[in-house]
């Protein structure tokens, strides 16, 4: 690994203090800097870029590559489109996928909140321990537990609806959620609610007047967090979902667009695409918070 | 002031008494219960439970529709003869050790990268971490796409430049299938490793590099005395984030090959899926599940002491 790491580590410094650098010239930051850049970026994209291109392909040059140059379009079509969102359930997945996402997303958020204020603010004896175990939830993966969920679904009469997911979702959502929100809540100055205590505001009153404004970044970037990994589920809801109509989106691309031994890679693209699209859109617009979330999380 | 309120006592208003109600969400005790319960019902409920129930599950020959009852060690006794679960043990560990590797090294590089004066800094940013936010089955089925046997787009290139003569065979043959499976799981982990990675560079402060140049330190000594145990901390808890989901990973496997071909890639989680559910065994899939745990619990102790080492580092007495 360190030997990976070793050849840009000589440019390391270069952020620190470009101009003492004599020998960091402009050739050798082509070759040290951009040209790498460039191929991480072309390796990241490229298969976003084979989605889209195939998407838009009539089957006719998606199977020649003879005649046509695969990597453009001659002649854009948007059969496939038509074909997902007229003759399959998909607009219906998608508002599934929604449906499940936001739900969840709005429990989880509610949950870890109010936690994470206890934990934070109303310090009591053992805060610590609590705050811990929320976290070590965080480690326990859902590959473990889809199973004995599965049995408890069923019991539960929850089997193939999409409340199954809500209830779900929210046990890897609320500790991420929480911890994050913590972090949060330790950087605003507890001078503020002393104040309002004093002024003779209940705990209720401060929670929701002070405390939440001032945590509302906090709360968008857990919100998003949310959002995207609800919307990328896949385990329980392949475990959970039966019927075709309540699937989410992942699962239904998966099994009801792969039909037989041909695959319609045309119309499997344009699903993923589709399905790709709203995280993309709703992502781009909060990229800052998205990332201090992640990061903000790992450093807690 | 005594005199102020005896001589107009009619300006002071009453306070008003609240309510029982009010007095009762006031009350510390009260609060502190109210608060916890919804997420620590919702992780009784929804995870320590579940756990328990399937370290029960995987001692009890229960099958979907039909309730188990207590056999003991007989499903692991019947896995440690099956050489399917021992090959998907191999292949977890020889998956989770290449891909930890992979996004690693190529992670801390372009990290390294990025941490750099780079024009659209922010772009850039977004752009990489596209891969990491789109749904991972999605962008399998991408990767599923590009390996075809017969229309692989990589195949294609390949014969057109002239390095090969027949189309590549990426997933149709174990060793093959098992590479490309890694491949597509460091292409994954790629964003999130470099993302944290260079959170933590940009917290290294300036004038620790400027006393090594001063001292005459050359590139690999600052990088190696100053950026890596600087970054140690950081490195160890994505680390461990990262080994765990890729050890129990699930989705690019059963997208892309479902642990064929001939169960060659098999993971234990996609197993434990396919005896479990498909199957029915549900017994057995909850073994397979459980045996998972081992590997997690050592883990998180690894993240647990690099926890304990950041603190005596940082000299901070808690939090």
């Amino acid at each position: 690994m360190s030997d990976v790491a070793a050849s840009p580590g000589n440019t390391n410094t270069a952020s620190a203090a470009p101009e003492t650098m004599a020998w960091d010239s402009k050739a050798r930051r082509v070759v040290v800097l951009y040209l790498p850049l460039a191929c991480f970026v072309i390796i990241l994209l490229f298969p976003f870029y084979w989605m889209a291109v195939t998407a838009f392909k009539p089957n006719a040059e998606l199977y020649d590559f003879q005649r046509f140059n695969p990597f453009w379009i001659s002649s854009p079509t948007l059969d496939h489109i038509y074909h997902l969102l007229f003759n399959t359930a998909y607009p219906r997945w998608l508002w599934t996928t929604m449906l499940v996402a936001i739900a969840s997303t709005f429990l989880s958020l509610v949950a870890s909140t109010l936690a994470a204020y206890a934990i934070q603010r109303l310090r009591f004896r053992g805060s610590q321990y609590v705050g811990l175990a929320i976290y070590l939830a965080y480690l326990v993966p859902p590959s473990i537990l889809f199973i004995p969920l599965a049995t408890m679904v069923v019991q539960l009469g929850l089997f193939d609806t999409p409340f199954a997911l809500i209830l779900v979702y929210p046990t890897f959502l609320v500790p991420f959620c929480t911890w994050l929100l913590i972090g949060y809540f330790k950087s605003i100055p507890y001078e503020l609610e002393e104040c309002a205590l004093i002024d003779g505001a209940t705990r209720l009153q401060i929670l929701r007047q002070i405390t939440l404004p001032l945590a509302v970044p906090g709360l968008i970037s857990a919100g998003i967090f949310s959002f995207t990994l609800s919307w990328n589920e896949f385990i329980y809801a392949l475990a959970f979902i039966q019927s075709s109509e309540n699937k989410t989106v992942p699962v239904a691309i998966l099994t009801e667009l792969v039909t037989g031994d041909v695959y319609q890679w045309g119309a499997l693209m344009a699903g993923s695409l589709l399905g790709s699209l709203p995280v993309a859109i709703f992502y781009s617009f909060f990229v800052d918070y998205y990332v201090s979330s992640l990061t903000g999380a790992v450093k807690e | 002031m005594s005199t102020a309120t005896s001589t107009a006592p009619a300006w002071v208003r009453q306070r008003q008494q609240p309510g029982a109600l009010a007095r009762l969400f006031d009350s510390k005790p009260f609060l502190i219960v109210v608060c916890l319960l919804p997420a620590v019902g919702l992780l009784m409920t929804f995870l320590t439970y579940p756990l328990g129930l399937g370290i029960w599950l995987a001692f009890t020959d229960q099958t979907i529709g039909r309730p188990g009852i207590y056999i003991g060690l007989e499903n692991f006794e019947f896995l440690f003869e099956d050489p399917i679960f021992w090959g998907a043990v191999f292949y977890s560990v020889f998956y989770t050790a290449i891909a930890t590797v992979g996004k690693f090294g190529l992670g801390l590089w372009l990290a390294l990268l990025l941490n750099q004066h780079l024009p659209m800094k922010s772009i850039l940013r977004a752009i990489i971490l596209l891969p990491w936010i789109v749904p991972t089955v999605l962008s399998a089925i991408a990767f599923w796409w590009i390996y075809d046997p017969q229309f692989s787009i990589l195949s294609w290139l390949a014969m057109k430049i002239g390095i090969r003569e027949t189309p590549f065979d990426f997933i149709n043959s174990a060793w093959p299938a098992r590479w490309s499976l890694i491949w597509a799981n460091i292409w994954r982990g790629i964003p999130f490793v470099a993302i944290s990675l260079l959170a933590g560079l940009q917290t290294i402060s300036p004038s620790l590099y400027e006393a090594a140049l001063l001292d005459g330190a050359s590139p690999w000594q600052r990088f190696r005395y100053i950026t890596f145990p600087m970054l140690l901390p950081i490195l160890a808890i994505v680390m461990t984030f990262s080994i765990i989901f890729t050890f129990t990973d699930f989705q690019l496997v059963y997208a892309i090959t479902r642990g064929g071909p001939v169960n060659s890639t098999h993971l234990l989680a996609t197993l434990a899926f396919q005896r479990g559910i498909p199957g029915g065994q549900l017994g057995e899939g909850a073994a397979i599940a459980v045996s998972m745990i081992p590997f997690l619990v050592f883990a998180t102790l690894f993240s647990y002491f690099a926890l304990a080492r950041r603190k005596w580092q940082q000299g901070e007495a808690n939090d």
